[in-house]
């Protein structure tokens, strides 16, 4: 554990100190990427809820992902056309405001989190995987024959939104909103994993019908976990589209679902830092391998072929040893 | 003039659903006798396709395509198993699915690499190319009445492998207790593999006759597995049976949806917001009869157990 500790403060000052250095040497490039790995790692740490405290193995987060993107491509598009969102009953307009849209990002996944967790989690094992993938796909659709905004074509916008007393378009600027966030996302979750709700999920986990004889239902542990989990992803669906500076289907296809869960593994399933650890490990290999062949996603599978084979506590698991807590 | 479309879209419904069943019963095979959930499956469709297209552009011959899309798909299927798959049936879902996961992005990419990036194109063959006239006045594609009739058959000839032959009881008989068969001298391992390449090779003749109709290019194999996922959904995890009426099931719902909703809804709106919300529901409507069919069983309509 303390070894784990270590290495996961390692692993952060990395994430940081990488896009200040790009500052100092004037690389705006490398700073957009660490501020990718930032963004994809948020978006690790809210599935590494379900699916680590959880275990619920969930094929669909790409759809709070785009949930959260669409949040603000929709806001934001409304802004910068000065048309509202909604006339009656009540007059809602779009924003540019950061805040603002992360707010809506979180209570849309959420409430996208509570539906779908709640028809969902009546299931379990391969039905939950194959339902949830399920739901995102209808979700998929629903956005690439929707018209009003993009359709196939997806949402672009002009300018980022602003945060008040912050220059976003800066690009370091920006990647220190999306670092303070993970930061955020990892210490709650961290909290929320020795606190009672995690212990009694990690319980519900391992053993569920103990934790229903001591008076706990897993199902509400569950679908908190799932809703806790859908809005951290959707966070991460905002920062991630403002990042572009577009929103499209492609953010709720299930590659991106599947690309969310390969973060994890690369990482470690179960690990504080797993996601970050992933994610940059993730966006490092696009980086290097996509500039040596356009073909990288060859190796990219072998590479998670071999995890998922030989090394399965991932790329922590393998520089920390073996966890006692999972399993 | 409503009739006659109707009529031709529950025989689009029909072919759509039965080349739906080929991806299905291989999929439920695999997860009712190994417990195996293997997103690769659409990988080998394919892989099916692609054959057939390289050896139809090389020998001209549509039959010699069908053959080689079984045979480069079951082959495909079986090297699978023995490399990757048979260390993945101890493991949990989670590891099955990045796995075979994993194992798109190499099927994927070795294809675009092999065949490059552009859509290949599998002709009809000139037998089956013009139009049947049926009962009715209605003018039919005879390819797609092909398509019919050779997915039925194979669903018959799988019952009756299933039902009445020895490799049958011996798959119906590893569903049910793997340690047993194993003791009683049966080679697990072995027949794991054959029915592995067995699903395969339909997924292959599925994505070879499919090919025909639309192009083959890399990543055809997705969008139709996740269909078949909600097929095997719908109709319980391991049942052919389940299968192949949740495959025509899901195949009517995608086609008369289509033209149905909008015109339900042109009653209730006007036309230009029935016709746009019409067609963004009825992309949704599969997925909505799957979640209903969970809501009222959730082990799916033929499932043994959840």
């Amino acid at each position: 554990m303390k070894r784990e500790t270590l290495i996961n403060a390692a692993l952060l000052l990395g994430l940081l100190l990488v896009p200040l250095w790009a500052y100092v040497t004037d690389e705006p490039f490398t700073i957009t990427l660490a501020t990718k790995v930032a963004i994809l790692a948020l978006a690790g740490v809210g599935l590494n809820i379900a699916l680590g405290l959880g275990g619920l193995v969930s094929l669909g987060h790409a759809a709070f992902f785009g949930i959260g993107g669409y949040a603000m491509g929709i806001l934001a598009s409304h802004a910068q056309s000065y048309t509202p969102l909604m006339e009656s009953p009540f007059l809602i307009e779009g924003t540019k405001s950061m805040p603002v849209i992360w707010v809506t990002a979180i209570l849309a996944s959420a409430l996208a989190a509570l539906v779908i967790g709640t028809l969902s989690l009546r299931t379990s094992g391969v039905y939950f995987i194959m339902i949830t993938l399920a739901f995102g796909q209808m979700l998929f659709f629903f956005a690439i024959s929707w018209p009003a905004y993009g359709g196939e074509d997806g949402l672009s916008i002009y300018v980022r939104n602003g945060f008040p007393g912050m220059n976003t378009l800066d690009p370091i600027q920006f990647f220190a909103l999306c670092f303070a966030l993970l930061l955020a996302a990892l210490w709650f979750s961290h909290r929320l994993a020795n606190a009672p709700f995690g212990l009694a999920l990690n319980a519900a986990r391992q053993s569920p019908a103990r934790v229903e004889t001591v008076g706990l239902s897993p199902f509400h542990l569950r679908l908190i976990a799932f809703i806790i989990s859908g809005a951290i992803t959707g966070l991460a669906g905002a920062l991630f589209a403002d990042l572009n500076r577009f929103v499209s289907p492609n953010m709720l296809s299930w590659q991106t679902s599947g690309e969310i869960m390969i973060f994890i593994i690369l990482g470690g399933v179960g690990r504080l830092c797993g996601p970050v650890a992933g994610a940059a490990l993730f966006i490092a290999l696009e980086h290097f391998l996509g500039g040596l062949s356009e073909f990288w996603h060859i190796w990219l599978g072998l590479l998670l072929l071999l995890v998922v084979l030989f090394a399965r506590g991932g790329l922590i698991g393998v520089l920390a040893g073996r966890q006692v807590a999972h399993d | 003039m409503t009739f006659i479309l109707l009529i031709e879209q529950v025989l689009n419904g029909l072919q759509f659903g039965v080349m739906l069943f080929l991806m299905a019963a291989g999929l439920t095979l695999v997860f009712g006798v190994m417990g195996l959930i293997n997103l690769a499956h659409g990988s080998l469709y394919m892989v099916g396709a692609f054959a057939a297209a390289a050896v139809a552009g090389a020998t001209g011959s549509f039959l010699l395509a069908l053959a080689a899309a079984l045979a480069a798909a079951a082959a495909a299927g079986a090297l699978m198993e023995l490399l990757v798959i048979r260390r993945l049936y101890n493991r949990d879902h989670l590891d099955q699915v990045l796995a075979t996961f994993a194992l798109i992005l190499i099927f994927s990419e070795g294809t675009r690499w092999l065949f490059g990036s552009f859509p290949l194109y599998l002709d009809i063959p000139d037998a089956l190319s013009g139009p049947v006239t049926l009962p009715g006045g209605i003018a039919y594609p005879a390819y797609r009445l092909a398509i019919i009739a050779i997915g039925l058959v194979i669903a018959a000839g799988l019952f009756w492998l299933i039902a009445r032959t020895r490799l049958g009881i011996r798959i119906r008989a590893g569903e049910s207790d793997r340690e047993m068969i194993a003791a009683l001298g049966v080679d697990i391992s072995k027949l794991y593999t054959i029915v592995f390449a067995l699903g395969a090779a339909l997924a292959g003749l599925a994505g070879a006759l499919v090919g025909a109709i639309q192009s083959v290019q890399v990543g055809m194999g997705e969008p139709v597995l996740i269909l078949a996922f909600v097929v095997i959904v719908i109709g319980g995890i391991g049942s052919i049976k389940g299968a192949l009426i949740g495959a025509i099931l899901v195949g009517l719902t995608d086609t008369l949806g289509g033209i149905a909703l909008p015109a339900v809804l042109r009653l209730v709106t006007d036309n230009a917001t029935a016709t746009s919300t019409g067609a963004a529901l009825s992309s949704m409507l599969i997925y909505i009869l799957m979640a209903g069919v969970l809501i009222w069983r959730p082990q799916g309509l033929f499932g043994a157990q959840a």
